[in-house]
């Protein structure tokens, strides 16, 4: 973290910590940083910033460093900060606003893993169901990771556990409508 | 007893084990489990950070063909369940949510029903004394560590079974079947989810950790409820063990397969053979497949 001016930060931070508190339901000035969050978090060995770090610049409205951190990619959304949190902060939904935030003004750290929920997400639009064989190809292919677990494939396909055909579902586009109507919402339900 | 079932797509790819031993189980243990006809993914994490509103829909259409039916719901992954109860609550709790989600996905949808994950079902609805009373070949000497990871007992309010920090169903569980569960620290820590695809460094440092402190605790196997975490410690194990050089050969069970087991299946019946670390060396030193009164009597 670089130096900050704290009076002109903090004067300027107020839509975003307001931004945060309205999609999270969270109210980030009630974070005392005590650091249990990262003390329990599974991840946070690889993180460049700590859970409690990122609650830190929420408060002191430091929204480009938090929006641009790979801690908010890295978070496995296992829900340990918020089941400990002593102030009850749901720190894990304060980081899928994060992560949806950062995606939609285009400041994605972690490409892979923002690739994965795509394709993902792709998959059930088309078939209702995910498609797991074609999810890997796709994701390798995309990385450009052409044999990455390849040797786990004949396993896979012997015991049945991966299928070439996508399961798919016969709901009369029921799925494809669920998206459509999402994307005409906005979203933020 | 009969639930509205919803597999989830693990089960009919990665996880197919458990839904082959989730169902044997079922059965034996008189669930009836009505398969929601042509349910849809619950979207998983994809869809819980990309859009809120995306992530209560797609559950919501599952549910709300169940409700029609007038039938509760049971889920055996525990990352789907988390997205059902979530959908269900946030349905509940909120008038306007229950509007736009129904207009979403053209149903009526009120969250009458309840949504429960397979474990509590087992647990709690049949009841551990019925689960005893119908082991026919009990795990006797079988050191099982209980793995519940993340979703299925976090957070509480949402999940509403069993405790986030020490929880002890699946443990229980294994005792009724004759087994002994280990006592170990990681019980619920995360196994890092999808980061051993998209992160391997990180991923698989998480899913040493939890193999590591279960051996260190003295199980022979673990025992998941969850398709993401079963193929984590089984299908990764391999390459933990050339990263670390530490050889684990820790077989690793859904539940449901164990509980299969002990009620007299045989291994191919529940999916066994189908995990990537060898289970019937361990099976047959444990002489599990034999009936107790013919066993060979222990010192
Ligand atoms: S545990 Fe809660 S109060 Fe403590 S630092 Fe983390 S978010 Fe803040
Ligand atoms: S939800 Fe994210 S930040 Fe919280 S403990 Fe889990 S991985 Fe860490």
């Amino acid at each position: 973290m670089e130096k900050l001016q704290l009076n002109e930060t903090l004067k300027n931070g107020n839509s975003f910590r307001e931004y945060i508190q309205k999609h999270s339901n969270v109210d980030p000035s009630s974070c005392y940083q005590c650091g249990k969050c990262t003390a329990g978090c599974p991840v946070s060995f690889a993180m460049d910033y700590t859970p409690r770090q990122v609650m830190r610049m929420i408060q002191l409205g430091m929204e480009q460093e938090a929006l641009s951190s790979h801690t908010i990619w890295l978070c496995a959304c296992c829900e340990t900060c918020s089941v400990r949190c002593p102030k009850n902060i749901d720190l894990a939904k304060v980081m899928e606003t994060l992560r949806i935030e950062a995606k939609r003004r285009g400041m994605v750290a972690e490409r892979n893993i923002d690739l994965f929920a795509d394709l993902f997400l792709n998959s059930v639009e088309k078939y209702g169901r995910v498609h797991e064989m074609g999810l890997i190809l796709q994701y390798n292919l995309k990385t450009g990771q052409f044999f990455k677990d390849a040797n786990l494939a004949p396993t896979l396909f012997k015991n049945s556990k991966i299928h070439l055909q996508a399961d798919k579902i016969q709901d009369g586009g029921a799925v494809k409508r669920i998206f459509q109507r999402v994307k005409t919402q906005g979203g933020e339900g | 007893m009969k639930y509205a079932y919803y597999p989830g797509c693990s089960l009919h790819a990665t996880g197919i084990e458990y839904n082959l031993s989730a169902r044997a189980v079922a059965k034996h243990l008189g669930i009836e489990l009505w398969e929601i006809p042509e349910w849809n993914c619950c979207g998983a994490s994809a869809a819980h950070n990309t859009n809120h509103l995306l992530a209560l829909a797609l559950p919501a259409r599952n549910l709300a063909i169940a409700e029609k039916e007038g039938l509760d719901v049971v889920v055996p992954c525990a990352a789907c369940f988390s997205r059902l109860k979530a959908t269900a609550k946030a349905v509940r709790e909120s008038a306007a949510t229950r509007q736009t989600i129904e207009n979403i996905i053209e149903m009526n949808y009120s969250a009458s029903n309840q949504v429960k994950a397979l474990l509590d079902v087992i647990v709690t609805d049949v009841g551990l004394d019925s689960v005893k009373e119908k082991v026919k070949r009990p795990l006797t000497n079988l050191k099982v560590a209980a793995y519940y990871g993340c979703l299925l007992v976090r957070p509480p309010q949402l999940t509403e079974f069993d405790d986030p920090e020490n929880p002890t169903t699946m443990d229980k569980l294994m005792e009724a079947l004759g087994g002994t569960a280990v006592d170990w620290p990681y019980k619920t820590e995360c196994c890092g989810a999808a980061h051993s695809t998209t992160k391997p460094e990180i991923g698989l440092k998480m899913i040493n950790d939890i193999l590591y402190h279960a051996q260190l605790a003295g199980a022979e196997c673990i025992v998941t409820a969850c398709p993401l975490c079963l193929l984590n410690l089984d299908m990764r194990q391999k390459e933990v063990e050339q990263r670390y050089g530490i050889k684990y050969n820790l077989p690793i069970f859904y539940f449901t397969e164990l509980v299969g087991l002990a009620m007299g299946y045989a291994p191919k019946e529940l999916g066994i053979e189908r995990h990537f670390v060898d289970a019937k060396t361990l099976i047959n030193e444990k002489d599990l497949l034999r009936h107790p009164t013919t066993r060979r009597e222990e010192a």
